[in-house]
């Protein structure tokens, strides 16, 4: 009987360790522990039409000011050759109507992300509206590409 | 040369013959598997037999392959000036793949071994037979309660390798190499899905622990009856659960993560 009890016990030791290391990893390792960013949860999407959007991704992260508000939920072509870039906004973030979008990167070599500035429009944001007023990313072959035509344009240069 | 031909088909007939028998078994344990609620003493019994008796093998190799997958990763990422991405590394390649295989491995060379080490000597010193005369099922009584130990031990025991190799691969990048205690969590928090990553890593753990188990109690209720059918039995088990585990991971890899 007593044997049966120390048995038990290590067993129920042994269950309570394994859910501890799942419980670890979903809350300290994965995305889970930043929630409101979750695509479930409520909230509300908008989409950014971008000229071109360089390397951003699905789950890319949405700021403002540098603060994490939401994530790319999804990127695709609309019949004008626009990148539709579709983002969801956490619940208890609200922007202005004319709020504008761009695509920066973080550092030299970092991930890409939107980031959205709010206008002064008193009409806020609402579930499924259109940002029309975006700056592309920075892609830096047209980038040099350009420098180099003006170095040639230069009239000092021949 | 129609001999040769002849030996070919037997060995493959013989193969075939296996497998069936091995499906058929699977199939009856299934079968015995809601007869458990009524003794759940045994099962309690197994899983301290087959998980908490791994735990001390899963525990330290976790904690080594962490490090050690920490300490190469940094080397190489430190030539990109990516140092950031280490606790992305470390995390994704244990959570996705190194977890579950490897703990499926050590738990097939730990505890699988065992099981048919066990069942095999049981079936050899007519145990199993004896049962049968009382007319105890042996499937049900021996066989389901170590089934269903194994498949719910092995997903606590890959949970428990993973994180300790987290754990591990945390203490060599910030302990040793210095890195940046802040960038290695928040990254790793940023780059690990929940769903994607983590819950297709228990997924794959699942369906290790179902065919290591599954292979460890078909040789060892197939042994031959002998010394040496016992010993051939735990040799095929870990040979045939490292195998199947492997090719598996493989499989499972490519139906998984295919978009990302």
């Amino acid at each position: 009987m007593i044997q049966q009890r120390k048995l038990e016990i290590a067993v129920g030791f042994f269950m309570v360790l394994g859910l501890a290391a799942l419980f670890m990893l979903a809350m300290r390792v994965s995305n889970l522990s930043t929630v409101g960013l979750s695509d479930t949860d409520s909230g509300y999407n908008v989409t950014a039409l971008f000229q071109n959007i360089g390397g951003l991704k699905v789950r890319s992260p949405v700021r403002v000011a540098g603060v994490r508000v939401g994530q790319v939920t999804g990127i695709d072509l609309d019949n004008r050759y626009a990148a539709a870039v579709r983002m969801h906004i956490a619940n208890g973030y609200t922007f202005p109507k004319d709020t504008s979008a761009s695509i920066f990167t973080s550092g030299l070599l970092g991930e890409q992300y939107v980031s959205l500035d709010p206008g002064g429009d008193p009409v806020l944001l609402k579930n499924g509206d259109v940002i029309r007023a975006t700056q592309s990313a920075l892609v830096l072959e047209r980038f040099i590409g350009q420098f180099l035509f003006n170095k040639a344009q230069e009239p000092g240069s021949k | 040369m129609s001999d040769w031909f002849a030996a070919w088909g037997r060995q493959g007939l013989a193969v075939l013959i296996r497998l069936g028998r091995a499906h058929l078994l699977l199939f009856d344990i299934l079968c015995a598997l809601p007869a458990l609620v009524r003794r759940p003493g045994e099962l309690i019994r197994q899983v301290h037999s087959v998980g908490v008796r791994s735990l001390v093998i899963i525990v330290i190799s976790g904690l080594f392959v962490g490090m050690v997958l920490s300490l190469q990763g940094y080397n190489t990422l430190v030539n990109f000036g990516a140092a950031q991405s280490l606790g992305v590394l470390v995390a994704l390649s244990l959570v996705r793949e190194l977890g579950p295989v490897v703990s499926a491995l050590l738990y097939g060379g730990r505890a699988g071994s065992a099981l048919a080490a066990e069942i095999g000597l049981m079936k050899a010193t007519e145990q199993l037979s004896g049962m049968e005369m009382m007319a105890v099922d042996p499937i049900e009584r021996v066989l389901a309660p170590r089934f269903l130990a194994g498949v719910l031990a092995m997903p606590l025991l890959a949970a428990i390798f993973s994180a300790v190799g987290i754990l591990g691969g945390y203490l060599v990048a910030v302990g040793l190499l210095g890195l940046d205690e802040g960038a290695f969590w928040s990254q790793m928090q940023s780059h690990v899905e929940f769903y994607q990553d983590i819950g297709n890593g228990i997924v794959k753990s699942l369906v290790f622990g179902i065919v290591a188990t599954w292979i460890a109690l078909f040789h060892g209720y197939d042994a031959v009856p002998t010394a040496e059918g016992v010993s051939l039995a735990t040799t095929r088990t870990v040979v045939h659960t490292a195998l199947a585990v492997l090719m598996l991971d493989f499989v499972l890899t490519a139906l998984m993560f295919n978009k990302v």
